[in-house]
């Protein structure tokens, strides 16, 4: 048994010559909603599935809820909840026959089922519609659906593999409600991956980004925040952004300037001070503005300046 | 951590494929497009066929009862190929399967609660193809005990297809790899005393016939119907296995290659 829900060590894994993952450490407390971010094809989901039994790791070890992922595949399914990239439900069942039909794999008995099922079917707030057949459900309510099912065992941990990915503003809203009720009522640790950087700072209580297979960073949302400086100056230009890039860089107070495209991103040590001189720099420099923006550091201007790359 | 008061524990193997045959029977009788044509398929087979070449055979091939004589093949046409196959591709692109993995399922229950729920569908099946032929003035020597006999091999015979089918959807989570499955079915079906009794082919073909479990399974099943408890039947059973035993061992291993796709 591990301290933490979640533990992994230099966990690998490699398809043929490609290495997806390259050695990744994670330390999950109990209780935590974990946010792992990443662009499309940096490791997230192999990931999750080495956590969740459904790949073998090809070199390193991992644990969830104190069970070694590949010797002790089953101990951890019955702890886990898994809800994975898109709505994975049979469209041909209602959706109380699908929960009921999850609960059957876990060897739940009748009462059990039933009991789960009346519990699972308020927290999601589906209604009727739970004794429709699951095609006829719009993206939103299939989701909720889906977290459910993941939901119908009482797992300690849930491991949400894009859980909003496609989803309008109103369904990720509702999502995120779920998300956050799971986490303070019933006391089960989420792991989720998003592309969203917003979503991982509002739900996450720790954040991890991982980039090319290996983590670059970890830490809080404001940990990570800080990290990068104080304030940010967003810069969009006409003509060349390098050479604005390149002014910029060079006023006192400023830190690292990333481009990208047409628009240069500024960190400053203190923002109201620098953003005048640094205005004047670039006119003086002959750089044609047409807009600069003052403003704190986002989860996004961290992935930029860890990565180079905005998700 | 909370490891205490688990709701969930291992259903047991029994448990997972009851559930898992549970799950496909509910949806086959939603499917009735997957359901309506192979049977449709084994009685049109069988008028036709009736209809076409009773008089033609009873005279050239010395067949005493053509309609008894047909009826094994046309349910065999209705049953071979009759899979959740295209239903297992949709839950692997779907993601399903991989939510099914994630539990504690024992993963052979995957297979074999498909397997039963596609038995229970051909033995099912088997029955209105067999009022048709009653339909036509065809009767069981052996009685009630011997049409059951009849559709318990017809739908052990479709069992025993299956694997083949579940090992292309397995191994290709294609659908179109799934459906050409059928393919397989041709030689089987043609080069059989499908028509006519092995007497009335060509010597070459005697010989291929010869070779070809349907040859056997046909033969038991129409001793069967026209000629009472013969050992027939213990060579049509002698068949189903070998077939079973061909496709289920490919279907396992591309079932392990699929879980294992590690």
């Amino acid at each position: 048994m591990s301290d933490a829900t979640i533990r992994a060590v230099g966990l690998k894994r490699t398809f043929g010559d490609v290495e997806a993952v390259k050695g990744v450490d994670l330390h999950v407390e109990a209780g935590q909603i974990y946010g792992f971010l990443g662009p499309n094809g940096a490791g997230k989901s192999t990931t999750v599935k080495m956590l969740s039994t459904l790949l073998s790791p090809t070199g390193g070890s991992a644990t969830v809820a104190g069970f070694d992922v590949a010797s002790q595949a089953t101990d951890v399914r019955l702890r886990i909840g898994v809800a994975l990239q898109s709505s994975a439900l049979d469209a041909k069942q209602t959706g109380r026959e699908l929960l009921d039909l999850q609960g059957r794999f876990y060897g739940m008995t009748k009462s059990n089922r039933a009991i789960r099922v009346k519990a699972l079917s308020e927290l999601i707030d589906i209604g009727d519609a739970l004794d429709r057949p699951i095609g006829t459900y719009s993206g939103g309510m299939a989701r909720r659906l889906d977290l459910a099912t993941a939901l119908i065992h009482q797992p300690t941990v849930v491991f949400l593999d894009e859980p909003t990915t496609g989803l309008d503003p109103a369904s990720r809203a509702s999502i995120w409600d779920e998300v956050r009720r799971l986490n303070v009522e019933q006391k089960v640790t989420v792991f989720l991956t998003t592309q969203y950087l917003e979503e991982a700072d509002a739900l996450a209580d720790r954040v991890a980004i991982i980039d090319g297979g290996l983590l670059v960073a970890e830490g809080t949302p404001d940990e990570l925040k800080r990290s990068i400086g104080s304030d940010v100056i967003i810069v969009t230009v006409t003509g060349d952004p390098q050479v604005a890039a390149t002014i910029a860089s060079s006023v006192p107070g400023c830190g690292p300037v990333d481009v990208h495209g047409n628009e240069i991103t500024v960190v400053a040590t203190n923002g109201s001070a620098s953003i005048g001189p640094v205005a004047i720099a670039l006119g003086a420099g002959g750089v044609v503005m047409t807009s600069m923006t003052l403003r704190q550091p986002t989860l996004d201007d961290v992935f930029l300046e860890l990565t180079g790359a905005r998700l | 951590m909370n490891t205490d008061n688990l709701l969930a524990r291992p259903a047991g193997l029994i448990g997972d494929l009851a559930t898992v045959a549970r799950r496909s029977l509910r949806s086959m009788v939603r499917d009735k497009e997957a359901v309506i044509p192979p049977l449709i398929i084994g009685a049109f087979f069988y008028v036709v066929n009736v209809g076409t070449l009773a008089k033609l055979s009873e005279g050239a091939a010395n067949v005493s009862n053509y309609e008894a004589f047909q009826l094994p093949p046309a349910v065999i046409f209705a049953v071979t190929g009759l899979s959740r196959a295209g239903a297992l591709v949709t839950d692997i692109q779907s993601g399903y399967f991989d939510r099914l993995l994630a539990t504690p399922v024992r993963r052979i229950a995957l297979l074999l609660g498909l397997m039963a729920a596609d038995f229970t569908l051909a033995f099912v099946l088997t029955l209105p193809i067999i009022a048709v032929a009653s339909a036509f003035g065809v009767r069981f020597t052996t009685g009630i005990a011997g049409m059951f006999a009849f559709a318990l091999l017809c739908g052990l015979w479709g069992l025993a297809f299956t694997g083949f089918s579940y090992a292309i959807a397995l191994k290709t989570a294609n659908p179109a790899a799934v459906n050409s499955a059928f393919l397989i079915f041709f030689p089987f079906a043609f080069l059989t005393t499908t028509a006519v009794p092995k007497e009335a082919m060509s010597g070459w073909l005697q010989g291929v016939v010869s070779l070809n479990p349907v040859t056997y399974l046909l033969d038991g099943l129409r001793s069967v119907v026209t000629d009472g408890w013969t050992t027939q039947i213990f060579a049509s059973m002698a068949a189903i296995a070998g077939v079973f035993a061909l496709g289920f061992g490919m279907s396992l291993l591309a079932l392990r290659g699929r879980v294992n796709q590690k």
